[in-house]
């Protein structure tokens, strides 16, 4: 049986980061396994730039980011299993692999990283009916045809949804010579980045309809067109509003699902609405020595985050597997209050804390003029007012632990919204 | 000059082709289509009927009870997944109970063994998930599911291996009546042959009246499902009904020989025999129907959807040498419980070509067995260690949310009916069926057919025909080079 101190399942960002960070903080043994036959995760189809803002302070393509992590994990010896797939692991950390070099193995880990990322909301999960044509992709599935592959998934494109990479698509499709005939959004704010909107989609003419969605896809062998239709304040289709848009594709971005089979299967706790591991703040999840970070976590918009939150998971696993990370019980609970959707991480154990704790959170409408409100089962700590909030970009508090410990003995830390939604 | 020709290689056409290669005759099975099972036969409850539901004294009613009884042998020969997990017709008041009782006679007059009427503690300790207000159910202990296209493609593979040739992709346009036989006009051939087989599905009364035969006339009734992801596989451990209804069998929830929750279907008849659309009202129809007997079925769970034809027919099936001309054998009106009838079908529809004049010789070296294509997927740790030193390509994973290997699609790609188009693949290894809808593996799927048969990657189609899954190669620049 192989042995090692850490071992991390994943080898994006999130994987990268904590491999280095658990290096950094004294592991010996550090292995990542990746099932594909590279690292790097979805960076590498992801060749527009961007990345990188806040960690390098330069605008880097997602290849150059992941090679920048990749190269950090080679100076640092962090072994990696490549084209390999992880089956299965054990809440004793146990973990059962398989590739075409040596078969089966089972690896024995003094700490697991869950570090899986996620997977993309397909046409069924949305249940669009219609017929079943060649030519209904995911956008990440297209991006990959066009960015490693190099083919070209379709000529008229509609796009639903107006997630980032949807938005990205509809770009890249244009420069590629495809005529994106518009990106349809169900909801009345868009789900992408404000700067993607602005540089994807108003810098090509291609139009955003807000409130609509697809109600109908037609065509026997090839997409043929779609039926688009207005949508009222339920999300229902408005009858009489339908319009008949010919095209040969469909994008769809509608979403991103954390990939959580392996965890689910080992026993972690979930949270319903992100559909990933409730965690601390050490991103331990519901069993002791299992750690996770990234977008199997929730799924984040920028990877600077990703690389922050991940350095404290490898970091936490590398002191667990050493049997130097504390093991009292997390004593504070974090809660999404009104107009949060999620929070992360769910609890603190203020005694892991070295300085500081970061709460991440979404909320669940447009508000403008509104505040987040951070406070705890005794009263309210702060206000901080915001011009604008929106669902697609990702909130983040800092809580210094000096600041904490001075409340005294708290039971829960609440966010909420301030204010009313559009 | 073929001694048989059967148009339609559904579940029928292929298991009449794969009991006809038992004897010495030349048989050619023929489809419009790229694929086998690319009618009905992909679209349906996938229930091995026990055989209440047929009124006594009609062909449904005994191929049916036959059908099901064959079911297990020729599943177990030809390496197809069947369960016999039984079924259970809910009732929820006193009029379903009437209705329960007149189920449970016809079944008994029809030959059905162990029906048994079960009250609310049985009932809902055998399925802890349906509806509270549920309150006994007939329960038919010899019902079944299947996987009907595996079945229909190994029915049809069995078939090839044993010498009948296969045209795909070969729409029948007409028949030409001879002396000697019939003179048959596809999209690209004429092929002769001394017996015909109408077993066209929706389209057999078209296909019989290209000789003038208009006996009969096909309505498609659409019914359309919703397959929930399989953390839901414990919704359902039997097959769930809700009591009949004039239009058919209703709503039912079942389990699938995969594990995956099947809701579905509702009953609305459609002009047009390709309309296997999926509709935004019958979609909810079904759920919200669905719900009545088990309460846990949620949208939010739906990993995909779809719908079928069942080809109706009056109020049975029609089996029968056609009166034009007894050497063409017509199997038609086919709708359910066809599935289920299918093994039982190839016997009458033997003895038909029998009375017509046809000479059966069995054939010394008819092969029964089909092995499928390995599961990695259901296998113990033994077994995969093994299968991996066999071959490593069975150590690496294509399609994560159902863990298809590269060794079970190679293997799809080179069985006795290859699969080509990624439906065909998904049919076989199951690729691109799981939670993600084929969004992760669509491409290395992609790559594999590419490479091991020489097709282009941007030639290759979702379903054969004009079903091309890309549109061009882009001009390749530096970014592509370092592709591995
Ligand atoms: C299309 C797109 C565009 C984006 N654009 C930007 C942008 O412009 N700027 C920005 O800052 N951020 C952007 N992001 C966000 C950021 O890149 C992601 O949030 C980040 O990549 C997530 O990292 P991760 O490591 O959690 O997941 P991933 O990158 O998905 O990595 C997960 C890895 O785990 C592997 N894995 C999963 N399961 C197993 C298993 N069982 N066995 C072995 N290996 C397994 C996978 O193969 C994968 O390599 C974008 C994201 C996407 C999807
Ligand atoms: C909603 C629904 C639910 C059902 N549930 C069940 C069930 O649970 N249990 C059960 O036992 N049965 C069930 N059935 C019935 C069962 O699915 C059918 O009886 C069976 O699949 C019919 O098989 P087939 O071979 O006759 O038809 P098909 O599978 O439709 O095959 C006919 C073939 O003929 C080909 N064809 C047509 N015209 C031509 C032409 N001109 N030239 C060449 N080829 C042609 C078609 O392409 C097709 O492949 C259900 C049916 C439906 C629609």
């Amino acid at each position: 049986m192989i042995e090692h101190d850490v071992v991390v399942i994943g080898g994006g960002p999130a994987g990268l980061a904590a491999a280095v960070a658990a290096r950094q903080a004294g592991a010996e043994d550090v292995c990542i396994i990746e099932r594909d036959k590279r690292l790097g995760g979805i960076l590498q189809q992801c060749i527009h730039n961007g990345f990188g803002l806040h960690i390098f302070e330069e605008e880097l393509t997602g290849p150059e980011y992941a090679q920048r992590f990749i190269d950090m994990a080679q100076q640092w010896c962090v072994h990696s299993m490549l084209d390999t797939m992880v089956l299965d692991i054990t809440p004793d950390r146990m973990i059962t692999v398989v590739n075409n070099r040596d078969g089966l193995q089972a690896i024995k880990a003094g700490a697991v990283v869950l570090a899986m990322g996620c997977r993309e909301r397909s046409r069924g999960a949305l249940n669009i009916p219609g017929t079943r044509p060649a030519g209904i992709f995911t956008a990440g599935t297209a991006q990959r045809f066009v960015n490693m592959e190099g083919f070209m998934p379709g000529e008229q494109v509609v796009v639903l949804g107006s997630g980032d990479i949807g938005l990205i698509m509809a770009r890249r499709l244009t420069l590629e010579g495809a005529d994106v005939k518009m990106v349809c959004e169900i909801m009345p704010y868009s789900s992408g980045l404000k700067r993607n909107i602005v540089q994807c989609l108003d810098d090509f003419g291609i139009p955003l309809r807000m409130n609509h969605t697809v109600t109908k896809i037609h065509g026997k062998e090839r997409v043929e067109g779609v039926t688009v239709a207005a949508v009222d304040q339920n999300r229902k289709p408005i009858a009489g509003s339908e319009e008949y848009v010919p095209c040969d594709t469909l994008l769809l971005s509608v979403g991103l699902i954390p990939e959580n089979e392996l965890s689910r299967s080992a026993g972690i706790q979930l949270n319903p609405i992100t559909g990933g591991p409730v965690v601390d703040e050490s991103m331990q999840t519901s069993i002791p020595g299992i750690f996770a970070c990234g977008n199997v976590v929730h799924v984040n918009d920028l990877v600077d985050n990703v690389s922050t939150e991940s350095a404290i998971a490898g970091k936490a696993a590398a002191m667990y597997a050493s049997g130097m990370l504390d093991e009292s019980k997390a004593s504070i609970k974090v809660k999404a209050g009104p107009g949060v959707r999620y929070i992360v991480p769910n609890a603190i154990n203020l005694t892991r804390v070295d300085d500081a704790v970061t709460l991440y959170f979404r909320v669940d409408n447009v508000y403008e003029g509104a505040a987040l409100r951070v406070l705890t089962d005794k009263g309210i700590l702060f206000n901080i007012k915001k011009k604008i909030i929106v669902p697609g970009e990702m909130q983040h508090i800092k809580l210094k632990k000096s600041f904490l410990t001075k409340q005294g003995d708290i039971r829960d830390i609440i966010v909420e919204v301030a204010g009313e939604g559009k | 000059m073929y001694d048989v020709v059967v148009i339609g290689a559904g579940v029928a056409g292929s298991c009449i082709a794969r009991e006809l290669s038992r004897y010495k005759l030349s048989v050619c099975l023929l489809d419009k289509e790229w694929d086998v099972a690319s009618g009905t036969s992909k679209g349906n409850s996938a229930i091995v009927h026990a055989g209440y539901d047929a009124k006594p004294d009609t062909l449904q009613a005994y191929l049916n009870v036959k059908g099901n009884e064959l079911m297990e042998q020729w599943c177990a020969e030809l390496d197809v997944p069947f369960k016999r997990v039984g079924s259970l017709v809910l009732a929820f008041n006193d009029d379903d109970m009437y209705e329960l009782h007149k189920l449970m006679e016809q079944g008994q007059a029809n030959g059905v063994q162990g029906l048994r009427i079960i009250y609310k503690d049985e009932l809902h300790a055998m399925e802890p998930y349906i509806s509270d207000d549920a309150v006994a159910a007939l329960y038919a202990p010899t019902a079944g599911i299947v996987c009907p296209y595996e079945l229909t493609i190994a029915a049809a593979e069995n078939a090839v291996v044993n010498g009948v040739d296969i045209e795909l992709g070969q729409a029948v346009q007409s028949i030409m009546r001879e002396s000697d036989g019939f003179e048959i006009v596809t999209t690209e051939h004429t092929i002769r042959a001394r017996y015909v087989i109408d077993a066209a599905g929706v389209y057999a009364d078209d296909v019989a009246s290209m000789i003038g035969d208009n006996s009969f006339k096909i309505t498609p009734r659409k019914g359309e499902y919703c397959i929930l992801d399989k953390a839901k596989g414990y919704l359902a451990k039997h097959v769930i009904f809700q009591p009949p209804t004039a239009m058919g069998k209703g709503v039912l929830v079942t389990p699938t020989v995969d594990g995956n929750i099947l809701v579905g279907p509702n009953a609305h008849d459609v002009n047009d025999k390709e309309d296997t659309a999926t509709t935004a009202a019958g979609l909810q129809e079904i759920m919200d129907t669905a719900r009545k007997s088990v309460p846990g079925v949620s949208e939010r769970d739906v990993i995909t959807s779809f719908a079928g034809l069942r080809a109706v027919s009056g109020s049975d099936f029609v089996i029968k040498a056609s009166d034009v001309d007894n050497r063409f054998i017509i199997v038609g009106g086919i709708c359910s419980p066809g599935l289920t009838s299918a093994p039982a079908i190839t016997v009458m529809v033997v003895g038909l070509l029998y009375q017509a004049g046809l000479i059966l010789d069995v054939k010394a070296d008819f092969n029964p067995i089909r092995k499928g294509i390995p599961r990695f997927r259901e296998m113990n740790e033994d077994e995969r260690r093994q299968l991996i030193a066999m071959n490593p390509a069975f150590g690496r994973v294509i399609c994560r949310c159902e863990t298809v290997t590269e060794g079970e699609i190679i293997e799809a790609v080179n069985r006795p009916i290859p699969a080509v188009t990624l439906d065909a693949i998904k049919r076989r290894a199951r690729a691109g069926m799981g939670r993600c809808q084929s969004g992760f593996c669509t491409p290395r799927v992609m790559e594999i057919i590419s490479r091991e048969r020489g097709i282009p990657v941007d030639g290759i189609t979702k379903k054969g025909g004009r079903s091309l899954v890309l549109t061009g190669v882009l001009q390749k620049g530096d970014a592509y080079d370092d592709r591995t």
